[in-house]
């Protein structure tokens, strides 16, 4: 994908939400989920990324993974914003429930209560679940 | 498609990108660069260097429209645009460069 003009674009924009739900390690689906979304931010649709339940952990800071041989990829998350992918949420009871709050992050989110993402989710287009 | 550099073998894959990032030297990226057919100034060196820079920070290669804008923002729009940085990599800025660079393939280039 190597576009020369940003303007050419013309096409109708949709609303794309993902959904993080799984803790970084142990599967694959953090990894992936946010490969999916540098790829696709690349064609211009409104995008945004959901954290919630153990997908929370994927944004903490600190992450600590040479003990289990797996790459750290959260300072990936820092790259979204070079991507254009602006709109990141975290929901707030998975946060508390797992004691961590937006200091906590790698990323700045805004942090929505349950029924306020579902109200957002309703708003969608489309929404992919990792 | 294997490398050799000061008679050691770094290994890559199908397409010239090297499978272990710590084997990168700069005299490898001068060996990556022939095989590509470019010969590397230093404007070529400031864009390697740059993509670099940006994988130790994001731990990814970036897509060819995020790395003109970092580049337009760190280095200026005479060097962050399409224009400049395809004269100095004519297949692709971020593949090109990424490949020189030692970096795993943009992600986001599909």
């Amino acid at each position: 994908m190597e576009d020369f003009d940003d303007d050419e674009f013309d096409g109708p924009i949709k609303k794309f939400m993902y959904v993080n739900r799984k803790a970084p390690y142990g599967t694959v689906y953090a990894l992936e989920g946010l490969e999916v979304v540098l790829i696709t931010a690349a064609f211009d649709q409104d995008v945004s990324m959901v954290f919630v339940d153990d997908g929370v952990f994927q944004i903490k800071k600190d992450q600590e993974t040479t003990g289990i041989n797996m790459k750290n990829f959260s300072p990936t998350y820092r790259a979204l914003e070079g991507y254009d992918v602006e709109k990141v949420y975290a929901e707030k009871e998975s946060l508390e429930a797992r004691g961590l709050s937006g200091d906590d992050l790698v990323i700045p989110v805004e942090v929505l209560s349950s029924a306020e993402l579902a109200e957002l989710m309703d708003a969608q287009d489309v929404i992919v679940s990792f | 498609m294997d490398y050799t550099v000061n008679e050691q073998t770094i290994n890559a894959d199908e397409e010239g990108y090297i499978t272990d990032i710590s084997t990168w030297s700069k005299d490898l990226a001068d060996t990556i660069a022939e095989t590509e057919n470019i010969d590397m100034g230093d404007d070529h060196w400031e864009v390697v260097n740059f993509l670099r820079d940006y994988y130790e920070e994001y731990q990814i290669a970036p897509a060819v429209r995020v790395l003109t804008k970092a580049v337009k923002k760190s280095l200026g729009p005479d060097k962050g645009n399409s224009k400049y940085l395809y004269e100095l990599f004519p297949y692709g800025p971020a593949k090109q460069a990424c490949k020189i660079a030692g970096l795993p393939k943009p992600t986001g280039c599909v």
